[in-house]
């Protein structure tokens, strides 16, 4: 008999990290707004708006971070324009969010500020829908997804892989960024767009509102941890973690690569997308440096330092890194991009398999058996795993068996 | 066996088929393997370069359903070429490339082709080293490979008992839930053997199956090849000549890009021009 769908969905993730979401969850709809609402704020487990919106932005980067994970870590494709979707996602809600300011702009017109200042009469064509909630979300997923669909098809039906592809999406990221400092461009230039007031007419800046952000960012991020255990423990899942190691045998047991790729491609362009939605709504800003290389090159960082190929680990590492970083950017904020290159590098020669990998080391070292958790996949149901060899759950860093390399022999 | 005579040659029939068909006596089904004239591969006149370097001139090659055939010959010979050419993963420069009567492989996909019923095992195994070796079959098995079909597969209890009758077949039922990655080399190609089986292909095309294997695991691949024949066609691309006269089939000896001769092995081996290609002038 086939298992169902809903006792896989819940069989792909271990109990461990269902009691860990539950956890999470109570925290993060429960704990934080109870302590950000109700607390007054001179009680010492008070948590300041500062605080709400600096974790409901980390949240948004840890979905961001997921997204990365499942297209890097699984699928084995480093994409260096993960910023791209994150903001183009951030800027489609921000369309809607300037047309909420209504006449409350500088000029007290109909139109946004910035197309006042460039003396435009009307809303550009693309501008269309944008009074609409429902058409601004629909467009945050969209836009990114569309836009990756037709890149990722013709980049993967090239065969373009590598390094050749990073730097692709690197080149893509700059790009987009070039147009978007453009006044012309219909989206606020170098400003971008700011002084947002209200989401569906209550005021953005209301606790409240902080508070319904921040808990619908961890609702997101809860939506993808499962979802994306889902699919990396689903057939689907292995036969991706399968191209990434050695694509030609896929291709010849019958897979396109082709679609496995796009889909998951396009799947992780859109989660940057929605998280780049809640996102502009809590920081308050969305300008096009959003989409400079070295913010792309800073997600691949995240989840380097939590170690791809665990969803955890994606996390774990969007969290710490940005951590790191709202108290670094205060401290010495000139010396931050020495900090994140020292840390890459660090990472990178020490701890292939980041943070996650550390610990199971460490976990290994202290049991005599090394205990075999194994990150991309479950072992079918009914059967037991061997403990594996110490080393043996790094999956991504031993030389894939590229086969057939010499094609005259 | 028979020899190909032109009214015989499949493409012959095909254009037949293509201009009508009525009196061929049997309707073209596209994408599906027609052995009507007992020929499951065809390959003629196929030339392939790499940067002026012919490393297929002029080949062809029949393949009869059912047959299990040997292919030897030097380094350089253009074996691995021609299982690329098979397999989609080389175009050719000119010549023809069927798959039965009907499907014309140079026009096919690497997907499409595995689809069609060929399966390939490669010189230096290619198995997925992070996954168990029960994955590993599960994803070779025959299914629909679609994205949408494998986002929600699930095993059924036949697909089970198939993957654990393989893993009989190739002695890895003990290793199920092993990572491929830490087989044995020999266990390794068995696995990749298996794979193959689970594909269900009508062609298999095994390059050094048995490179690095003991003799004991050697033997034992010859008598799994032996069984396999007659319901599926094997193409052998091996050095190991104990190996090739374990297996008894017919013997292609392919040379520079071309078929310097064929026939059983000893017929072969006699071959003045076998000779001097082997041992050199």
């Amino acid at each position: 008999m086939r298992t169902p769908f809903t006792v896989r969905l819940i069989q792909s993730m271990p109990r461990g990290g269902w009691i860990a979401l539950a956890i999470f969850a109570l925290v993060a709809w429960v704990g934080i707004p109870f302590a950000h609402l109700a607390l007054p704020e001179s009680h010492p487990l008070h948590v300041s708006a500062y605080t709400v919106s600096l974790l409901g932005k980390i949240l948004c980067y840890m979905v961001v971070a997921v997204a990365m994970d499942l297209i890097w870590g699984y699928a084995g494709i480093l994409s260096l324009g993960h910023g791209l979707f994150f903001a183009l996602g951030g800027y489609a809600f921000g369309m809607y969010l300037m047309r909420q300011i209504g006449r409350d702009g500088s000029y007290g017109a109909d139109l946004p500020d910035f197309m006042v200042f460039l003396d435009w009469k009307e809303l550009p064509w693309y501008w269309g829908g944008s009074d609409s909630f429902a058409w601004a979300l629909f467009l945050a997923v969209a836009a990114p997804g569309l836009i990756a669909f037709v890149f990722g098809y013709f980049a993967f039906r090239s065969r373009i892989k590598g390094v050749y592809f990073s730097i692709i999406t690197q080149a893509l990221t700059y790009a987009a960024m070039l147009l978007f400092f453009r006044n012309e461009t219909g989206f606020g230039g170098n400003n971008g767009f700011t002084d947002f007031k209200r989401i569906l007419g209550y005021a953005i800046t209301s606790p409240e509102m902080r508070t319904l952000l921040f808990a619908l960012s961890a609702l997101l991020l809860m939506a993808c941890l499962v979802l994306g255990r889902y699919l990396v423990t689903s057939r689907f899942g292995r036969v991706l973690a399968a191209i990434r190691d050695a694509e030609s045998r896929v291709m010849f047991i019958g897979y396109n690569p082709l679609h496995y790729k796009l889909f998951m491609w396009t799947l992780s362009a859109m989660l940057c997308g929605l998280a780049g939605a809640l996102y502009v709504p809590q920081v308050g800003i969305i300008n096009p440096s959003e989409m400079s290389p070295a913010n792309s090159i800073e997600i691949a960082v995240w989840v380097a330092v939590g170690g791809r190929g665990t969803l955890v680990g994606a996390v774990l590492g969007a969290g710490i890194v940005n951590l790191l970083k709202s108290w670094a950017t205060v401290s010495f904020p000139e010396y931050w991009p020495f900090f994140l290159g020292f840390l890459f590098i660090a990472v990178t020669l020490y701890l292939p398999d980041g943070v996650v990998g550390l610990w199971r080391k460490l976990r290994a070292g202290r049991k005599a058996a090394p205990v075999a958790e194994q990150p991309l996949h479950t072992p079918p149901p009914g059967s037991t795993t061997d403990p594996l060899p110490e080393g043996a759950t790094a999956p991504q860093h031993a030389a894939p068996a590229t086969a057939a390399k010499g094609a005259a022999a | 066996m028979s020899a190909v005579t032109e009214l015989e040659r499949p493409d012959a029939a095909d254009r037949e088929n293509w201009d009508g068909g009525a009196n061929t006596g049997h309707p073209v089904r596209p994408g599906e393997l027609d052995l009507s004239h007992n020929v499951i591969l065809y390959l003629d006149d196929i030339s392939v370069s790499f940067d002026g370097f012919r490393a297929l001139n002029k080949l062809s090659l029949t393949i009869d359903a059912g047959e299990l055939r040997c292919i030897i010959g030097p380094n350089g010979a253009g074996k691995t070429t021609m299982m690329d050419v098979i397999t989609g993963k080389t175009r050719p420069d000119s010549g023809k490339a069927y798959f039965g009567q009907t499907l014309d492989l140079t026009r096919m996909t690497e997907p499409q082709i595995a689809h069609a019923g060929i399966g390939r095992k490669f010189q230096k195994p290619t198995i997925f080293e992070h996954h168990t070796a029960f994955e590993n079959l599960e994803l070779a098995m025959k299914a629909d490979k679609r994205v949408r079909r494998s986002l929600f597969a699930a095993l059924s209890d036949d697909e089970r008992d198939r993957i654990a009758e393989v893993l009989r077949r190739i002695r890895l039922d003990r290793e199920a839930d092993r990572l491929a990655g830490l087989l044995s080399h020999g266990q390794k190609q068995w696995l990749e053997i298996g794979m193959l089986l689970m594909q269900e292909p009508r062609l298999l095309l095994l390059d050094e199956p048995v490179a690095g294997m003991t003799d004991d695991e050697t033997e034992r691949t010859a008598e799994l090849f032996v069984s396999l024949a007659g319901s599926h066609s094997l193409m052998v691309v091996e050095h190991d000549m104990a190996f090739v006269e374990a297996l008894g089939g017919k013997v292609t000896v392919l040379c520079e890009g071309s078929v310097l001769a064929e026939g059983d092995l000893a017929t072969v081996q006699a071959d003045p021009r076998v000779i001097e290609v082997y041992l050199g002038r």
